[in-house]
């Protein structure tokens, strides 16, 4: 059994003297015996702890992580940098709280200082906070922003786009408040211009879009940012991050706030999570950002210092009246993202992104023709695209499953009621030409199986 | 304690300076004590109405963000905008920066704000 | 070179990290993407060696302290040992290289962790279902007042919008219920630092929803009017939550769920020893009971089959309250710790936790005025109200005291019902030793806030940065390197 506690028999004893107890179990005797429990807890005994690292490789083994990995969809198998875990794993970083005290907090505060620039920079706006959970919630932070910067206007117009994931966290977040959620459909999968601009009146606080959105597709984020401004309403743009390494920002095309995951900057899949979410806005509006941020000042001593700032606005000291009620942010997550963006620099990052923008593009135009299927949207892609199969995404994912392949992501199992024929395919860096062409061979098997089976 | 004579006064620390059917808003200095250094001003937007009690903005400090609460009924005629950029001078001189400045709906609410001694009496009160 | 950041590095053509420069026959990057969307100008990332980089990030964390470096009695958070084989397990590249959306017969493994932490997670607190969705206890928090919204509107009871919270509570407690459109009344603490019943019985009526405590509470008192005051909701019709931050205090002693919660909370990165990592990524799974079950986010794990996977969605479900299904590889971490420690570990965890509380306690007692006389349980609470009268010493004068001795300090200035308060929380992964160099510390300093306060309030001199200006900071705030 495990004993990270250091006390031996005789130090605990020397203790209970001082304070003149002869029990440990005298210091619990405010709990009222009703309460008290009587049994000791129905758990197995600790394990020591190569048994223990013995099962979590057992559990881990009974993952199947060797099949090719082409799914996207919010989280992408991207190139992870050595350095990456290497300095976020110190345990400076890793083991310490959140930096209230600054002067022995310089090096987190220093390092989401960086994140916060970098983040800036990607998406084209002035002011990044500390990080938030995730991009979903992060989503509903700036549905919150838009709705705080409106005395009148309750409603958040939303695309169809989005991820669905990020329209179950809105409706959650909303559930039983005065504030209405409306979805504009989408036009061949972009964001339908004429429903968006016949929709927008003074009651709309904020348009909230994804781009590229859940097809894969880059949205006309300029179009949908003039159309919300022309109505006053406040243009929100849920981005993949790592696409702002070559397609232009959000800021760049008249969006107010810039949210999405950083889990594509060099973290790993983890079935979902740790990431961080994050959320840029213009100046105007920083004081409205939810969460932690991080600001440069001076110390005693004129030497340049960071501290968090703003904290006014923060739950622990507006209580009630918070706007939000986030606590921790994801700074580890924030500090890994960090360390990715400053080794790959602004070249390799723009390297990732072409990379996984022109496998994707070699993919989808040799599917097109092997599977006879159509590209949603055309091809005004990132690095994902979705295809329009002849047979339903799910015997395709079933087929290319015993090959080894994770073949893309049947939209159906996202969202009840959408068609099942529809297959999202994300392609990164990391999948080499030899994958891609094992892939289109594979998919090729299939349909020459398929054709077998009609004849 | 620095309370002003000539002023009404609020629960929630508001002093109130009455020029005609105006109105100037400021905040005590009970209250800028209370907050400590004050780092943003968010008054009440010009041209908006304000009903007596309702929140009115917020005054932030490094470790509190307090609502304003409007002391009166009225429209919003004009707003300091020096406060933008030196929100420190409310602490420095909360008499003489006032925050905002409203057209009275109704004059006999005037009666409704406590005087300098009430006010006084009040602050003392709440100290214990 | 000391302090600059990395953008002051970056020097123009400098590569770190290079990709393989794999060119794909026939098709560029660009194609098919309108001109206007491709970026024209270069993000202002850092152009830098990758040994430039390592220095950079490596001396920056040599300017942090954390729980490896030292002694972090900081009450209310739990800042006990983070065991590496944690770091290890959570590792293992069969947990990391698997993605979300992987079917279910892929991810047994992890499936499995999830749904076996949930079930300790319920023996321990009593409960029985859950979510490990939520990720912080102030997530957490959320999700259990959004449970109760839909519990109450689904009989018809919308009417019931009043969330009482103790005024000793945790910042979030009021925030997540008001976010959650709930109106929160505070009630006053005794004397005894406790939640009097009669308090809770002014407001049992049909606009009750319930009343969010934390047992111990944050004076690290057990409310031990806790049945009463259970009973007191229940039959007025309300819900009780439990915010799980003082956890630690009673594991294998009492549980939340015979204490009459409805809801749980628990903050893994504080009670399971998950890391911290400066701010997060944390973990706040919510626990119920049967009354709240049908109402959980998706996704819940089952065991079905002989195998595990997510429950269907149920019908009541209040939704999603994250983008997949949490922070899993800090429910990894916190399963290691689970399997590590077992029943009779996690007991004794409690136990030292409150021994070296008791201890500390008993050791600074009169040295700095202890508000409250009762027990202490896992932390408690100094005031330092009288040291400021006589000397104008505060209790944050005494946290850059603790600084400049190499310990961080307690929290301080909260709960809010103490002045000048100093909440002090132990963990039971500190020895004696360490314990009395806090008293040594604090001993030191009080005598110098008697004969030479200048130099506390001068301190701490000797770390990487003195006192800040927060006043600059936050009038004029600069958030980005690159803003003028």
């Amino acid at each position: 059994m495990a004993r990270y506690f250091p006390h031996t028999g005789e130090e605990v004893r020397q203790m209970l003297e001082v304070l003149g107890s002869s029990r440990v179990e005298e210091l619990f005797s405010d709990i009222p015996e009703d309460i008290r429990s009587t049994a000791s807890l129905n758990l197995s005994s600790g394990l020591a702890e190569y048994r223990v690292e013995k099962e979590l490789s057992r559990l881990s083994e009974m993952n199947r992580t060797g099949k090719v990995c082409f799914l996207g969809c919010g989280a992408y198998d991207h190139v992870i940098p050595a350095v990456v875990s290497a300095l976020a794993s110190r345990g400076e970083y890793l083991t310490s709280y959140t930096p209230y005290q600054p002067e022995i907090s310089q090096g987190v505060l220093q390092t989401i200082f960086e994140f916060q620039t970098m983040m800036a920079e990607l998406t084209g706006l002035e002011v990044s906070n500390a990080s938030l959970y995730d991009g979903a919630t992060a989503a509903a932070e700036a549905a919150v922003m838009a709705l705080n910067s409106s005395a009148k206007a309750d409603t958040i117009l939303y695309s169809e786009g989005l991820h669905p994931a990020i329209k179950q966290v809105l409706a959650t977040f909303f559930y039983d408040q005065p504030v209405k959620l409306e979805e504009l459909p989408v036009q061949a999968g972009l964001v339908d211009l004429k429903a968006l601009s016949s929709r927008l009146d003074e009651t709309v606080a904020g348009v909230l879009i994804q781009s590229p959105n859940i097809y894969g597709l880059i949205e006309p984020i300029r179009d949908i940012s003039g159309l919300a401004h022309e109505a006053g309403a406040l243009s929100l743009v849920s981005a993949n991050p790592l696409s702002l390494g070559l397609l232009t920002p959000p800021g760049e095309q008249g969006a107010d706030i810039a949210v999405g995951d950083t889990q594509p900057l060099g973290l790993p899949l983890n079935y979902g999570g740790p990431s961080a979410g994050f959320i840029a806005a213009t100046k105007p509006l920083l004081r409205k950002l939810p969460g932690r941020i991080v600001g440069e000042t001076v110390d005693t001593r004129g030497r340049r210092a960071y501290v968090l700032t703003l904290q006014a606005r923060e739950q622990h000291i507006k209580r009630q009246r918070a706007t939000s009620n986030i606590c921790s942010n994801q700074a580890l997550a924030a500090v890994m993202n960090t360390v990715y963006l400053a080794a790959v620099g602004p070249e390799g990052l723009k390297e990732a992104a072409l990379q996984s923008s022109a496998k994707a593009r070699y993919l989808a135009r040799k599917l097109k023709e092997i599977l006879g299927a159509g590209i949603v949207g055309g091809e005004s892609f990132f690095n994902e695209f979705t295809l329009d199969l002849p047979c339903p995404a799910a015997e395709f994912n079933r087929f290319m499953g015993e090959q080894g392949f994770l073949a893309g992501v049947d939209l159906k199992k996202l969202q009840t009621g959408t068609p099942g024929n529809l297959l999202t395919v994300a392609v990164t860096e990391k999948r080499t030409l030899e994958e891609l062409d094992r892939y289109v061979a594979e998919a090729a098997a299939f349909m020459h199986h398929r054709e077998g089976k009609r004849g | 304690m620095d309370i002003r004579e000539g002023l009404g006064y609020t629960k929630t620390h508001e002093w109130v300076l009455r020029e005609g059917d105006l109105a100037k808003v400021g905040i005590t200095a009970v209250a800028a004590e209370q907050l400590g250094e004050i780092v943003y001003v968010e008054p009440p937007e010009e041209g908006s109405h304000l009903t007596r009690d309702e929140e009115a903005g917020i005054i932030e400090s490094v470790k509190a963000a307090s609502p304003l609460y409007a002391p009166l009924s009225g429209e919003v005629t004009e707003v300091n905008s020096t406060l933008e950029d030196s929100p420190e001078a409310v602490n420095e001189a909360p008499y003489e920066n006032y925050l905002y400045i409203l057209r009275m709906d109704d004059p006999d609410e005037w009666d409704g704000l406590m005087g300098p001694e009430d006010y006084r009496k009040f602050c003392e009160e709440e100290e214990e | 070179m000391a302090d600059q950041v990395i953008f002051d590095k970056s020097r123009p053509g400098r590569r770190g990290f290079i990709f393989d420069p794999e060119t794909v026959p026939g098709v560029t990057g660009t194609e098919g993407i309108d001109l206007r969307d491709l970026r024209k100008d270069a993000p202002r990332l850092p152009q830098i060696s990758e040994l430039e980089l390592v220095r950079h990030y490596t001396n920056l964390s040599r300017k942090n302290f954390g729980v490896d470096v030292g002694f972090y009695p900081l009450g209310s958070c739990t800042m006990k040992y983070n065991p590496k084989v944690n770091e290890k397990t959570a590792g293992f590249a069969g947990f990391t290289n698997l993605h979300p959306l992987q079917d279910e017969a892929d991810t047994q493994g992890t499936l499995e962790l999830m749904q076996s932490l949930k079930e300790g997670l319920c023996e321990v607190t009593g409960m029985k279902e859950g979510t490990l969705s939520p990720f912080a206890g102030a997530q957490g928090e959320f999700t259990g007042m959004k449970l109760f919204k839909a519990y109450f509107r689904d009989r018809g009871e919308s009417g019931r919008t009043r969330i009482l919270v103790p005024d000793s509570s945790h910042g979030t407690n009021p925030a997540s219920a008001h976010i959650a459109g709930f109106e929160v009344v505070e009630l006053p603490s005794n004397r005894e630092g406790l939640i009097d019943p009669a308090e809770v019985a002014r407001h049992c009526d049909e606009r009750l929803a319930g009343i969010m405590m934390t047992n111990p509470n944050t004076l690290g008192l057990f409310e031990s009017e806790i049945l009463t005051i259970a009973g007191m909701v229940h039959q007025a019709g309300g819900l009780l939550y439990y915010d799980g931050a003082n956890f630690n205090a009673i594991m294998g002693k009492a549980k939340p769920g015979n204490m009459g919660f409805d809801c749980v909370h628990l903050n893994l990165h504080k009670t399971f020893s998950t890391p911290h990592g400066g701010g997060g990524p944390g973990a706040g799974p919510v626990l119920v009971g049967e009354k709240l079950s049908p109402y959980l986010p998706e996704p819940v794990t089952e065991r079905k089959d002989g195998k595990v996977g997510f429950a269907p969605p149920r019908r009541k479900s209040i939704g999603r309250v994250s983008g997949f299904y949490g922070n899993v590889g800090v429910l990894v971490r916190a399963f290691t710790y689970l399997l590590a420690n077992g029943g009779d570990g996690l007991t004794a965890v409690s136990e030292m936790a409150v021994l070296n509380a008791a201890y500390l306690k008993k050791q600074l007692k009169h040295l700095i005025e202890i508000p409250y006389g009762r027990k202490c349980m896992h932390e408690f609470v100094l005031s330092a109200q009288t040291l400021k009268e006589e000397t104008g010493i505060s209790a944050l004068d005494i946290a850059k005291g603790l600084l400049e001795r190499g310990i961080h300090p307690p929290t301080i200035y909260f709960p809010l019902n103490v002045k000048e308060a100093l909440m002090v929380e132990p963990t039971e992964t500190e020895s004696r030793e360490i314990l009395d160099t806090l008293v040594e510390a604090l001993k030191e300093i009080v005598a110098l806030a008697r004969e030479n306060p200048a130099e506390l309030k001068a301190s701490p001199r000797n770390t990487w940065v003195g006192r800040v200006d927060e006043v600059l900071a936050a009038r004029k705030p600069r958030v980005n390197h690159f803003s003028e």
